[in-house]
């Protein structure tokens, strides 16, 4: 079992509130992420759970037992960390097989565990080379082999992708989806990449200022923002925003007037955001809702164009073909998908999307 | 204003390093040129080269129709800028605008017009009169800029001056430099490791590899066509998949069985690889029309697509865009279907692309 639950975690240093009332309640063998920008409290969270940060307040329970006072080494949970040092003088066999000879597990016991995760990993062929042998993605799975090697309550990773290049990083993040499969184990991790989130977790928490904005699937997140900080968060490119106010039947702008949509929820003449992501607005097709802009520049991104389109005084970016030509200054109709958009209190910043739809 | 030209470009250190092996750059005059590549490849050093922070070993550089491997910094008339903002203190952000203007004696008049374009080009106007303790990271690196900007110099040279500033800011300010260059018209040379930040500002890119270039083109050009493996590593997210085929009856295979249309002048008798990007490519239900058996590994949903990562003939992993409402599960058997124009082939043994 490997239940984890954090409440009401509350830590300080000095003048800064690290955490500020932080709740997780993570399920046996869910791939829980944490997400939010650094100073956001996601490592001290990491490290309350694991026992190696004394709480101000809140509690840590895990698989429903009370286990805040706990020694780290007592709770029975793995940290993976950024580092992915291995020793060079052992074969990548007795890297793996270092913690269990740590722990004096037998040597059945050893063989076992390490045939289990080198054929997890697909590194069978590796186990008898030293470290010097092995090209950077071979050590770093060797690594991982090492990190996920015991079979403890649950595996705390702390942006463990952090120092990798792209293209290993985006090998890891499949790597890593599929092992918690298999393995059907507890991971907490740890990360300030919305897109680790999006793509590896059944639920992302997103934390900012050592305070939990949101807690939700990634599709929840992603298409049902708690608010507008977590909208600007998560999705790239990030969601435009534009100032506006209800009046009658209508969202009008600084430079432009939409229908109001049914379910936007808000009195006439309050302030609000309209967020807008740039796959649900486009300057290609023709629809009723839309709005006069200029365009402001192209950002070709190979697989599509992100049009910047100045609307009055603000930029809306908008999704297009890798193609797609114009020139600053051009004036362009923005056609909006009102069914996607999202508003926003501009005073509380809270989402009001939800109530109507 | 003014172009620039390396030529030759050599770098060794007297430790016997060599930072740049071998650059050639020809910089157009109001160009906004990128130098892209790993930490390590020379693009920093050639960058301080240009700038005079840095004397090359052998090679040439113009400014203009000025050489200047003999002039100081000073006398090259270019502007800076690095990822770490060095503003004054002690200044308010005015006075950091007006501090070289004034180091160069210009009149008041003159310092005072500069100082206001700077700052309505870089909406500063509610920044003027604070000191840089009171400036969040984005606004002191505005500042930064705009100090750049009031010496009207004839190029900018940016060291990956958004490094330090969280991703939406860094998004932001792409937007507001690229803009900004192209209202000046100045010359702009970048040099960033960020392959989305390359893509999204330069009018070119060079991509440099252990101190030589690999490929200059537009942003289309490189991402379109890689001119070696190490450039198709590079650029996107995900990267191109590299998939070993052989000719076969007019087409191209993989040992999966995909099936691709072949670019024409292909070199027989050697290993090769199709580069293919992941918008190239489409899961299908298994044993659609014109598709390869494959099985679905997993699933990343990325909010406004879903990239599939199949395994396709048990060689290797094969990455796919598909739009975020097309829905298979993890472990489905599927097809897998190209359906791009011709890819571009890599030779295995030289790594170079050869059609």
């Amino acid at each position: 079992m490997g239940t984890v639950a954090a409440h009401g975690l509350r830590k300080s240093f000095g003048k800064v509130q690290a955490l500020d009332g932080v709740t997780l309640d993570v399920p046996d063998g869910s791939f829980f992420v944490v997400l939010g920008p650094s100073g956001a409290g996601k490592t001290t969270t990491l490290r309350a759970i694991a026992g190696l940060e004394k709480l101000d307040a809140g509690s840590v329970h895990l698989d429903g037992r009370d286990a805040t006072g706990d020694a780290p080494a007592d709770r029975d949970l793995a940290m993976v960390f950024q580092s992915y040092a291995l020793y060079p003088k052992l074969t990548a066999y007795e890297n793996i097989a270092s913690p269990l000879r740590a722990r004096r597990c037998s040597s059945s016991e050893i063989a076992a565990a390490v045939e289990r995760m080198s054929s997890l990993l697909h590194i069978e062929r590796l186990l008898q080379r030293r470290p010097a042998q092995m090209s950077g993605g071979e050590m770093q799975r060797v690594a991982l082999a090492r990190a996920l090697v015991r079979s403890p309550r649950a595996f705390l990773m702390d942006e463990p992708l952090t120092n990798l290049d792209l293209k290993l990083r985006v090998e890891m993040r499949t790597e890593l989806t599929r092992i918690h499969r298999s393995l059907g184990a507890t991971f907490i991790y740890v990360t300030n990449d919305q897109v680790e989130a999006l793509s590896m977790a059944d639920q992302v928490a997103v934390l900012k200022e050592g305070k939990v904005q949101q807690v939700g699937t990634p599709a929840e997140v992603y298409e049902r923002p708690a608010n507008q900080w977590v909208a600007g968060f998560v999705g790239s490119p990030h969601i435009s925003l534009l100032a506006c106010r209800a009046e009658g039947d209508r969202l009008v702008g600084e430079s432009w007037t939409l229908p109001r949509p049914r379910w936007a929820m808000a009195e006439d003449g309050r302030p609000l955001l309209l967020g807008l992501r740039a796959e649900n607005v486009s300057i290609e097709q023709r629809g009723d809702a839309s709005l006069p802009g200029e365009l402001y520049g192209l950002e070709p991104l190979g697989d599509r164009t992100v049009v910047d389109v100045r609307v009055g005084t603000e930029i809306l970016k908008v999704k297009a073909r890798p193609t797609v030509t114009g020139v600053p200054g051009e004036r362009l109709q923005v056609t909006v998908d009102l069914d996607r958009a999202h508003l926003f209190d501009a005073d509380t910043g809270l989402s009001l999307s939800d109530a109507g739809r | 204003m003014a172009g620039i030209e390396v030529t030759a470009l050599h770098k060794r250190y007297p430790d016997g390093t060599v930072a740049v092996e071998h650059v050639d750059l020809s910089i157009g005059d109001g160009e906004l040129f990128v130098m892209l590549g790993p930490s390590g490849c020379g693009k920093t050093t050639t960058l301080r080269a240009i700038a005079g922070l840095e004397r090359q070993t052998t090679g040439d550089i113009r400014i203009g129709d000025t050489l200047v491997n003999d002039l100081p910094p000073a006398e090259r008339d270019i502007a800076m800028v690095f990822q770490f903002y060095a503003l004054y203190p002690h200044l308010r952000t005015r006075d950091n605008l007006a501090f070289p203007l004034r180091a160069e004696g210009l009149p008041k008049a003159e310092v005072r017009e500069r100082v206001d374009e700077a700052a309505r080009l870089m909406r500063l106007g509610p920044l003027l009169d604070r000191r840089p303790h009171r400036l969040s990271g984005g606004e002191q690196q505005r500042v930064a800029l705009a100090r750049a900007l009031v010496r009207r110099p004839r190029a900018f040279l940016m060291d990956e001056p958004l490094t330090n500033l969280d991703a939406e800011l860094r998004a932001d300010m792409r937007t507001e430099i690229k803009h900004l260059q192209g209202e000046l018209g100045t010359t702009m040379v970048y040099v960033t490791h960020d392959q989305v930040e390359a893509m999204s500002l330069g009018h070119r890119i060079a991509i440099l590899n252990k101190g030589r270039v690999e490929q200059i083109g537009t942003p289309l050009e490189v991402y379109d066509r890689p001119a070696s493996l190490f450039c198709a590593a590079f650029i996107g997210s995900p990267p191109m998949n590299l998939i070993e085929v052989e000719i076969a009856d007019g087409k191209l295979r993989s040992k999966g069985g995909l099936v691709l249309t072949p670019p024409p002048g292909l070199p027989r008798d050697r290993r090769l690889v199709a580069g293919v990007r992941p918008e190239a490519l489409e899961v299908t239900e298994p044993g659609a029309e014109g598709s390869a058996p494959a099985r679905v590994i997993s699933a990343e949903w990325l909010g406004d697509e879903i990239i599939y990562v199949v395994d396709h003939g048990g060689e290797h992993e094969v990455r796919v865009r598909m739009p975020p409402t097309v829905r298979f599960a993890a472990d489905a058997p599927v097809g897998l279907r190209h359906t791009g124009g011709p890819p571009p082939v890599y030779d295995v043994s030289t790594e170079e692309l050869v059609a």
